[in-house]
């Protein structure tokens, strides 16, 4: 199946806590990464996720490349990754846009640097946000480095991505005018484009549907395009409707079950029919509430993708197995 | 040696235990945790106040608590002799209340309105962390002096830098002791000759990237920044500080049986130690439990096996499928957490089983309460 989102070169991947959007990012960036193309996959927290779901040694703020892509009928391309750093970023847009020499080294020594990557605030943002537009929007300014078919960002959690993304407002009150400004004024323009999509990672739980339900709102309010769902981890249901609409009204015909139970075992052990009788109707409660909430997330109005949960966690296959369903279902 | 299980009630049951701090990464069910073992503190006959950051909308209503207005309204719905209070934490206004104590009123207005510090308040990791912790000591502080409380249950907010607290102090003070700050400060403190060519190059370059505007809000915000953290600030982060240390505190580590939550607890474990804050246990939410029907992982996923190509027998293969599924996820969980109380072995750890559905009431509350204390 082709891409829904041929347009896009920035993929900003968002959830709640807990939620697997780091994993789903990760995914994104191998599903892109076909014949000869090559794809950045940036992390903003400081966590080094990246290092550890690939299996490499911490990454430094330096493009890596950390794995092959998913290979499609002609072959795979190349994913990249990057750690941002807000005090390299700082330092590198200085170095990139002003010819500040000595005074460059006096910022450092005078602790501005400091101040500006821990202390002032939105600075942080900015610089994070900052990073990855260079990496999509790559100029001459930035001589060597390799050109991005698409960039896949792990970003903040969906609470405060609106606020991460919308850099001009965050700076809004401390650049009114200035070089600042127009920058941060451009990096509007590429988050708020058709080239860029913010994904939102849920799982089938009230809370993160509801969060997600927020995050959409809260996104279109300010004119930062709204990519797709993805429902992670959801959990196969494992009986046929009927079963399972018999199995949570407590109506599975016990004596079935044990004559089904006595043609594979001998004996049948005395507690198991009741406490699959009893599983089966947790299992139907639970698959109950999912429906409810996939049917919320239905009413979005975004495409929506679905990703299993992989039994035993998710290692390096298993990204590439997430991969190669969301190239099936369009999400790459 | 092991440190076994936690006995969360003998923990709430404690009059020594006045205050509990619930941490860990997002999506652990911290809230919740937080709220269950509030409501089970009161109901138990304690006098509980909790405070708690963005919890789910329904349970907020629940609880009373939809209003942000940084004070404790009664739960509605509690029974037993004791009391439950709940709040939702409002970062920003708690700053603005330690602006408004610490500066003259005209001083304050001036702050308030500042850029700088409109997103300082909002935005700057650790300190809205270090207000919680500066709102829970003046809370407790006054359940002190007018016995209103004598247990505070603070949840903290969904990530890593909820440990910040501990360091924001620190790093505001060295950051206000530092050359950046006396940097901002020189034009308005001492006559133009002492700004050396170093401060001039500094200047300069600032002026270049940021404007002129935007350096003298900088000035500004500096020196409000040191008006309300110059002074009793140190005194009053000591207190907070050793007030967490103390023996009635108990931090618990809240997570999920998975290895990136369990990663975190490790963290949060190792950086409580470090600090020497005393550490109750760590509580794992959300745990896979398989009825007890005599079969292992394997005998059942082979019986669903022999079953397979039996349409007749379709119920049973699938009934067995599922348990197999079910216990695979129980060993795999007990597999985790064994792992972590194996190189954390003086953590008691509590195993809670996972509900069906979400929480949003009290009765939830209740029964996840029940499963902690047991």
């Amino acid at each position: 199946m082709s891409s829904d989102w041929p347009r896009v070169r920035l993929h900003v991947v968002t959830g709640k806590g807990g939620t697997g959007k780091s994993t789903v990012a990760a995914s994104l960036a191998l599903a892109l990464a076909s014949h000869g193309k090559n794809v950045l996959l940036c992390e903003v927290e400081g966590r080094q996720g990246i290092a550890r779901m690939f299996d490499v040694d911490p990454l430094p703020y330096e493009e890596r490349r950390i794995s092959a892509g998913l290979r499609d009928s002609r072959g795979a391309g190349s994913v990249h990754a990057l750690h941002i750093d807000p005090e390299a970023a700082l330092l590198e847009y200085l170095a990139m846009y002003y010819r500040l020499g000595r005074a460059g080294r006096a910022l450092d020594r005078f602790g501005v640097i400091d101040f500006a990557t821990t202390i002032a605030p939105g600075v942080r943002d900015v610089l994070l946000t900052g990073k990855v537009y260079e990496a999509v929007e790559r100029n001459s300014r930035n001589k060597g480095a390799t050109q991005y078919d698409a960039v896949v960002l792990d970003a903040p959690p969906t609470g405060r991505i609106t606020q991460f993304l919308n850099v001009s407002d965050e700076l809004a009150g401390l650049a009114k005018v200035g070089p600042i400004r127009s920058q941060a004024d451009t990096m509007m323009t590429l988050f708020r484009s058709p080239r860029t999509a913010v994904h939102l990672v849920t799982v089938l739980e009230e809370m993160p549907v509801q969060e997600t339900a927020d995050g959409i709102a809260e996104l279109s309010r300010v004119g930062l395009p709204v990519g797709g769902v993805v429902v992670n981890m959801r959990r196969p249901a494992e009986l046929p409707d009927a079963d399972l609409e018999r199995a949570g009204r407590g109506g599975l015909d016990a004596e079935r079950v044990r004559a089904d139970l006595a043609a594979a075992l001998d004996p049948v052990p005395a507690p198991l029919p009741g406490a699959l009788l009893t599983e089966a109707a947790e299992h139907a409660e639970r698959h109950r509430l999912e429906v409810a909430q996939r049917e919320v997330v239905d009413g979005l109005g975004v495409p929506v993708y679905e990703l299993p949960r992989l039994p035993g966690g998710v290692d390096r296959g298993g990204l590439g197995e997430l991969g190669a369903l969301m190239r099936e279902q369009g999400l790459a | 040696m092991s440190a076994g299980a936690l006995d969360v009630d003998a923990l709430i049951d404690d009059p020594g235990t006045g205050i509990i701090v619930c941490c860990g990464s997002g999506g652990v069910g911290k809230t919740t945790t937080s709220a269950a073992l509030a409501l089970r503190a009161a109901e138990r006959g304690r006098k509980v106040v909790v405070l708690t950051i963005d919890p789910a909308r329904r349970l907020a209503q629940s609880m009373g608590i939809e209003e942000l207005d940084n004070t404790p309204r009664p739960v509605p719905g509690t029974s037993g002799d004791g009391s439950l209070d709940a709040m939702m934490l409002d970062m920003k206004s708690t700053f603005d209340e330690v602006v408004l104590s610490q500066a003259s009123p005209e001083k304050a207005q001036q702050i308030l309105e500042n850029p700088f510090y409109v997103a300082l308040s909002t935005s700057f990791a650790g300190t809205q962390e270090y207000m919680a912790m500066e709102k829970l000591g003046l809370i407790h502080a006054a359940a002190q002096r007018d016995h209103s409380y004598d247990l505070i249950v603070v949840d903290t907010p969904p990530s890593r830098s909820a440990l910040d607290f501990l360091d924001a102090p620190e790093r505001l003070s060295s950051f206000l002791d530092g050359r950046f700050t006396r940097l901002m400060l020189a034009p308005a403190r001492g006559p133009a000759r002492l700004v050396t060519a170093g401060l001039g190059l500094v200047t300069g370059a600032l002026t270049k990237i940021l404007g002129a505007q935007v350096l003298t809000d900088l000035q500004t915000f500096v020196a409000a920044l040191e008006t309300v953290f110059g002074g009793g600030f140190r005194d009053r982060a000591a207190k907070t500080y050793a007030l967490l240390q103390d023996t009635g505190t108990a931090f618990v580590v809240i997570a999920a049986p998975e290895p990136d939550a369990l990663r975190e607890a490790a963290y949060f474990v190792e950086r409580l130690e470090e600090d020497a804050m005393p550490l109750a246990g760590l509580v794992v939410n959300r745990a896979s439990v398989a009825p007890e029907g005599g079969l292992s992982v394997d005998q059942s996923a082979a019986a669903a096996e022999q079953l397979a190509d039996r349409p007749e027998h379709a119920l049973g293969a699938a009934l067995l499928r599922l348990h197999a599924h079910t216990l695979r996820a129980v060993e795999r969980e007990r597999l985790l957490v064994s792992r972590f109380t194996a190189a954390h072995p003086q953590v008691a750890t509590a195993v809670v089983p996972a509900l069906a559905g979400d929480v949003h009431d009290l009765g939830g509350l209740r029964r996840i309460g029940a499963l902690l204390g047991t």
